[in-house]
């Protein structure tokens, strides 16, 4: 049991309190961005490239012109008078608005219809007649490094080549001695693939510019609000919209998972045009659109090593990425790392020496690299090194149980240096292991898995065991665009001791409205129903970098804390000067300070806070509200160790995952109730990409899978009844010792799963098969290795 | 997604839809449930410029035996096929079959007349009804005609319905004796279309002679198809495990589907071996 | 080209002008103002568009609203009633069914006729009942719970514990 230190009435930390935000969703009168609806409101809708690579030979909008109710057509050309065809990315790459002479993928935006309905602009974009000359795109990453790839981004001055960057960390020397001195080396090449966040809502945004008073209001599916009201004013700056004059409204969302964190070419088009008609502008992708335009993910193609003892200890590990970044690098990721959180990847082992290095190309397809519920590329690392921990295990002969025991980082160990540079705060891996091992009966597992192969069945046990980094970040190390990553919040509290608190991150489901006031109601004891959180306007919110890579609690959760001890210790001063005794002579509890020895004295803190504005002591400030920006010294590491039972149909090669036990450690819970469905949530984002989901492209640059049709999104009935538990290991730097947890299962589900999958035909066999690991793929494995030959 | 715009009517008669059909020409449609083609006319794939939905003419949804057929009105819904005590109690391939079918929104409207009529090799009733040797009505002007479902798939989405027409009725032999049939298709996730899949029916004689046989495939072929050979295999036989092991085989091998994002051709093939098995093997463990 | 139509949704009657394409998720949405029915996808794989017409779930982004012509319509915001919520939308509370909400219309319309045909479904009823509803967020154990407790609910059985199972 969660011990709770506050009543229940109160709500603060450990309670599993029913959302707050529930009420509006389950009666519909949630407010998402396509509910808004403005006077005067047109619709744009955009003509689209069917080509990976070409030049725009002419864009002929007479005939949609003549369609009654289409009021313009956009291009390229209109947007380079006002020099706003071109933005930046995140990471301070290029990126079109709209192109004026060349398309660099299929479904790249290429002209804008505005209508005043949502059905002409669509009759519109039909109706646009563009000319292309279609180009051989260049899709394969490792060909577009050959020497003779045709030069993609030849927009940029001296560019002779299809590279990106190179980006190398840790001990290469070391490293290569250890591999050449080791017992055992495992390798293996391995692609994670490029795959769609896919939230059940797509992006879209209401521009509304008013010319008289010179004021944007852009109501966008955001999840970072104040981030792109700086980006905005950056790119628009020149054209008299400056920060103070725009104000982002992020409305109710329908799932982010990291795809709603950049900016699209679609929003920056609907702000130009209210710009310039003055009219409010609706821009709601559908899903297509969402699929074939929007950020990816993953596209990792990964060499990784690992070197270590007969007998089973792990000594070093290598990894090489070829990252594809589509034609421009718009990762979302920390200025200062190009590769994310990648250099995680030496997991929850205890060794030495590691080095990775990764080079990004240019390719013909979308820009992106975005998270998937995913903390900067963490899932890339944590696949690659549980899979090579398997793959070891293997080769020395060992239960992959055991082996992880014997290599865990131990408890006592923490803080520990790891030797990609990280200070992992805190865990207990041989706990979270033998919790899981103990829930599932991982021996008896092991018995069946025997037995049931005389009889020609497979069976399969598969393990996890991840270290996740989250909560970016320490404003030394990480910034978006400079602006360094803190988070704040903001509580005010009223005369009659209710609060309202603001935060600048954004919730899109995570029940940050309940959550948030479950820490507030903790410090400063004050009922969580009590206190109302607003997040998303910018106009009110403090600023914040937004909610993605699990960050919101370790950041915005903290500054909840700390604001509301700032107000603890004002209703402590309060206290002492009502009850007339010294701050030294009183204790709290939660709800009240009361005079120590004498706890009949006491005044409660709806007694202070009304004090605050009717009588409080000379010299103080009058009202009862504070402010914080937190800056945490170190990122938080969550852990989770995950068993999947999987079986496999020796026919058909189908999948069943039979049963999945997941325990995870995200410090201290702040509501078990939530950050179980958000386990539950993130496990079916795991099997997601570990089973069925993958963008696909042929030669000529056409997605095969652009639609839900073959876009495989799992329903109930892929996604299996998962198993669920904790183990606490508090955050030591962390106001409230919380460490975050949204996306951990997502990191650590997809190598449970295909180590489970592999382990199930690995007497045949098979090492190591690629994700999504499909009935298809492992037919032709199987076959590969004679399988099917035999039994034929 | 949006579709172009065009014209609707919806007539209470099939003489006045049919009438409507000359009427408008070529560029007409027929809506029946809707779900395969509203997607597609969304995704402008289809864009017919009259629509004549037929939801409103009554007596076209019905499941009844008679003059020795099941008799299946063409506008019966997928949930109506499921819901049917009638079916549930004697024609098991379709609880099978229908249960895989998209999802019970889609099955709601989605009809067995427009699942067939759509000409599409990827859907599943014509296996199923081409195992239970079943034919249609087709009513034009002229009348109506019985087609059987061996001769009704003319190619990727054309059928033997001509323009002005309309298919009103599937006529399937009535289950005698010994009965049993199964379905089942390899999907990527449920509600897909089958990767590869397999309707079985047989039916057998007081002394355990098999004296009827179908056995349809579903999207392993530009057209729907069934197996023939191994059909004429299985009739007159006892259908014992080493006959439905060589039923399997030809299965495989006179199948012809091709490769796309669900599998290759080797894969399908062996898919449509084990299903094929399978299912045989389901339907005579049901025709006990 | 414009069709005169006449409908009930939520027990009000609705008349409307719309043209033959009109899907009935825009009528809704748009010419009625109710946007809790959302729209997540354009091949009806998704299900957040699900209303009940005539009682049966639909995917309202795939019928016309001429074809709705003449029926009774039910959106999210008819399931409530003068004496409270309906059991789906409180369990789907008490179970923590949702997280961003965009999908939970959708799956609760689906999951009245669910219970409606089936009033003691199993989990597998259950999970094959709305598989043609996408959720990107819960991992569907909640939504299994809360349609779970609403059956019992509705049958005035004893309610399932909706503390979580989280250990």
């Amino acid at each position: 049991m969660i011990k709770c230190k506050t009543s229940k009435e109160i709500g603060g930390m450990g309670h599993s309190k029913k959302r707050k935000e529930d009420a509006r969703f389950i009666q519909g009168k949630g407010n998402y961005v396509d509910d808004v609806k403005l006077p005067g409101m047109l619709y744009m809708d955009i003509v689209r490239s069917p080509y990976a690579y070409a030049k725009i030979k002419n864009i002929d909008a007479t005939k949609a012109l003549e369609i009654p109710g289409v009021i313009a057509v956009v291009t390229g050309k209109d947007l380079e008078k006002y020099n706003l065809h071109w933005m930046p990315t995140l990471m301070s790459d290029t990126q079109m608005v709209l192109p004026t002479d060349t398309v660099m993928y299929q479904a790249q935006e290429v002209a804008a219809v505005i209508a005043t309905d949502r059905y002409i602009a669509r009759d519109g974009k039909e109706a646009v007649m563009v000319d292309y000359e279609p180009m051989d795109p260049v899709m394969d990453p490792f060909e577009a490094l050959n020497p003779d790839a045709p030069v993609l981004r030849s927009d940029k001055e001296g560019k002779t080549d299809n590279h990106i960057w190179n980006w190398k960390v840790g001990d290469k020397e070391k490293t290569e001695e250890i591999f050449s001195n080791a017992d055992v080396v495992v390798k293996q090449q391995m692609h994670i693939p490029r795959i769609h966040v896919a939230s059940i809502e797509t992006c879209g945004c209401v521009a509304s510019y008013d010319k008289v008073e010179n004021h944007l209001t852009m109501y966008m599916t955001t999840q970072a609000p104040h981030a792109i009201r700086t980006v905005i004013a950056l790119v628009a700056g020149h054209v008299g919209l400056t920060e103070e004059k725009i104000r982002v409204i992020s409305p109710d969302i329908g799932g982010g998972f990291g795809g709603k964190v950049p900016v699209y070419p679609g929003y920056v088009i609907a702000i130009a045009v209210s710009f310039l008609t003055g009219a409010p502008i609706k821009w709601i992708e559908d899903r297509s659109e969402n699929l074939q335009a929007d950020s990816f993910a993953r596209d990792y193609h990964i060499t990784a090593e690992m070197a270590g003892t007969s007998d089973g200890k792990i000594q070093a590990t290598r990894f090489k990425v070829l990252a594809d970044h589509g034609y421009t690098d718009a990762s979302a990721n920390p200025s200062k790392f190009p590769t994310g959180l990648f250099s995680i990847g030496t997991g929850s082992y205890d060794y030495g020496a590691a080095y990775m290095e990764a080079d990004a190309v240019y390719t013909n397809k979308p820009p992106g690299g975005v998270a998937y519920r995913c903390s900067f590329r963490v899932t890339e690392a944590v696949h690659a090194i549980e899979r090579m921990t398997d793959m070891f295990a293997r080769k020395v002969g060992k239960d992959p149980a055991q082996l992880r025991m014997e290599n865990f980082i131990k408890k006592e160990d923490f803080p520990w240096a790891s030797p990609t540079g990280w200070s992992y705060d805190s865990g207990d891996y041989h706990a979270g292991l033998q919790k899981a091992m103990d829930a599932i009966g991982y021996d008896d597992l092991r018995k069946e898995q025997l037995e049931l192969r005389k009889e020609g069945k497979f069976l399969g046990i598969g393990i996890s065991t991840f270290t996740e980094v989250v909560g970016a970040g320490p404003a030394q190390d990480f910034d978006i665009l400079g602006i360094k990553m803190f988070d704040s919040a903001e509580i005010r509290v009223h005369p009659t001791g209710k609060a309202i608190a603001r935060f600048g991150t954004k919730s899109q489901g995570q029940g940050h409205e309940t959550t948030y006031a479950q820490i507030i109601a903790e410090e400063l004891g004050i009922p969580m129903e009590h206190i109302q959180i607003e997040e998303g306007d910018t106009d009110t919110a403090p600023y914040g970098l937004g909610t993605y890579a699990s960050r919101s609690t370790p950041t915005a959760g903290a500054a909840a804390a700390m604001a509301a001890r700032k107000l603890r210790d004002k209703a402590k001063k309060i206290a002492a000067f009502l009850m007339e005794v010294s701050e030294e002579d009183l204790d709290w509890e939660p709800g009240k300070f009361f005079v120590k020895g004498a706890p009949e004295k006491s005044k409660t803190i709806q007694e202070l806070i009304f004090a605050a504005y009717t009588n409080h002591p000379p010299g103080m400030e009058g009202g009862f509200e504070a402010v914080h920006y937190y800056d945490p010294p170190n990122l938080t590491f969550p852990s989770g160790a995950y068993i999947c039972v999987a079986e496999v149909d020796a026919e058909t090669c189908d999948i069943k995952v039979r049963r999945f036990v997941a325990i995870d450690d995200c410090g201290n819970i702040i509501n078990p109730m939530i950050v179980q469905g958000q386990v539950h949530g993130g496990l079916t984002q795991g099997i997601a990409p570990a089973m069925y989901e993958e963008l696909i492209y042929d030669k000529a640059g056409n997605i095969l899978n652009g639609t839900f049709m073959d876009y495989l999104v799992p329903t109930a009935v892929e996604s299996p009844s998962w198993e669920t538990g904790h183990t606490i290991t508090p955050a030591p730097h962390h106001p409230i010792g919380a460490k975050g947890v949204g996306e951990s299962p997502t990191v650590g589900a997809p190598p449970a799963i295909v180590n489970a999958i592999v382990d199930a035909v690995s007497h045949l066999g098979i090492k190591h098969l690629e994700i999504p690991v499909t009935p298809f793929k492992l037919y032709k494995e199987l076959k590969a290795v004679g399988y099917f030959n035999e039994t034929a | 997604m949006i579709a172009e715009n065009f014209s609707y009517a919806a007539p209470s008669s099939i003489q006045e839809a049919i009438t409507m059909l000359h009427e408008y020409g070529e560029d007409a449609k027929i809506l029946a449930g809707g779900h395969s083609l509203i997607p597609m006319m969304k995704l402008r794939f289809a864009s017919p410029t009259h629509l004549i939905d037929i939801n409103n003419i009554p007596g076209l949804s019905y499941i009844r035996e008679e003059d020795g057929f099941l008799k299946i009105g063409a506008m019966t819904r997928e949930v109506d096929v499921e819901d049917s005590e009638l079916i549930k109690s004697k024609y098991h391939l379709f609880g099978d079959a229908t249960k895989l079918i998209a999802d019970p929104q889609v099955r709601n409207f989605g009809t067995l007349g427009g699942n067939l009529a759509h000409g599409d090799a990827a859907n599943d009733h014509p296996a199923v009804m081409m195992s239970l040797g079943a034919s249609v009505i087709i009513t034009g002007n002229e009348g109506s005609r019985e087609v059987s479902l061996d001769d009704f798939f003319h190619g990727f989405y054309t059928t033997a319905v001509e323009h002005g027409e309309i298919l009103t009725e599937i006529k399937i032999p009535v289950a005698k004796g010994r009965f049993g049939s199964a379905y089942h298709k390899a999907e990527r996730k449920v509600g897909d279309y089958a990767t590869a899949g397999v309707a079985a029916t047989l039916q057998f004689d007081e002394s355990g002679v098999c004296n009827r046989v179908g056995l349809g495939l579903t999207n392993v072929s530009p057209t729907p198809m069934r197996v023939s050979r191994a059909e004429e295999l299985l009739m007159g036989s006892r259908v014992s495990e080493q006959d439905i092991a060589a039923a399997a085989k030809m299965a495989a091998e006179d199948c012809s589907p091709s490769e796309d994002l669900r599998g290759n051709v080797d894969y399908k093939r062996h898919l449509v071996k084990v299903i094929t098995k399978r299912m045989l093997t389901k339907a005579l463990g049901r025709a006990k | 080209m414009a069709i005169d139509i006449k409908l009930k949704v939520n027990g009000t009657e609705h008349s409307a002008t719309v043209e033959p394409r009109t899907l009935l998720v825009h009528l809704i949405r748009e010419n009625l103002s109710m946007t809790g029915t959302h729209i997540g996808c354009d091949t009806s794989s998704c299900g957040a568009c699900t209303v009940l017409i005539d009682g049966k779930s639909a995917k309202s982004c795939t019928i016309l609203a001429v074809q709705a012509n003449g029926k009774e319509i039910t959106t999210v915001e008819g399931m409530a009633t003068a004496e409270g919520l309906h059991p789906l939308q409180e369990g789907f509370h008490l179970n923590h069914a949702l997280h961003c909400g965009f999908c939970t219309p959708g799956m609760m319309l689906r999951a009245v006729e669910l219970l409606e045909k089936n009033p003691n479904p199993t989990e597998e009823e259950i999970r094959w009942g709305i598989a043609g509803n996408l959720c990107r967020c819960t991992g569907y154990n909640n939504i299994v719970k809360a349609i779970q407790w609403a059956s019992a609910k509705m049958q005035d059985k004893e309610l399932p514990s909706t503390e979580p199972e989280f250990v």
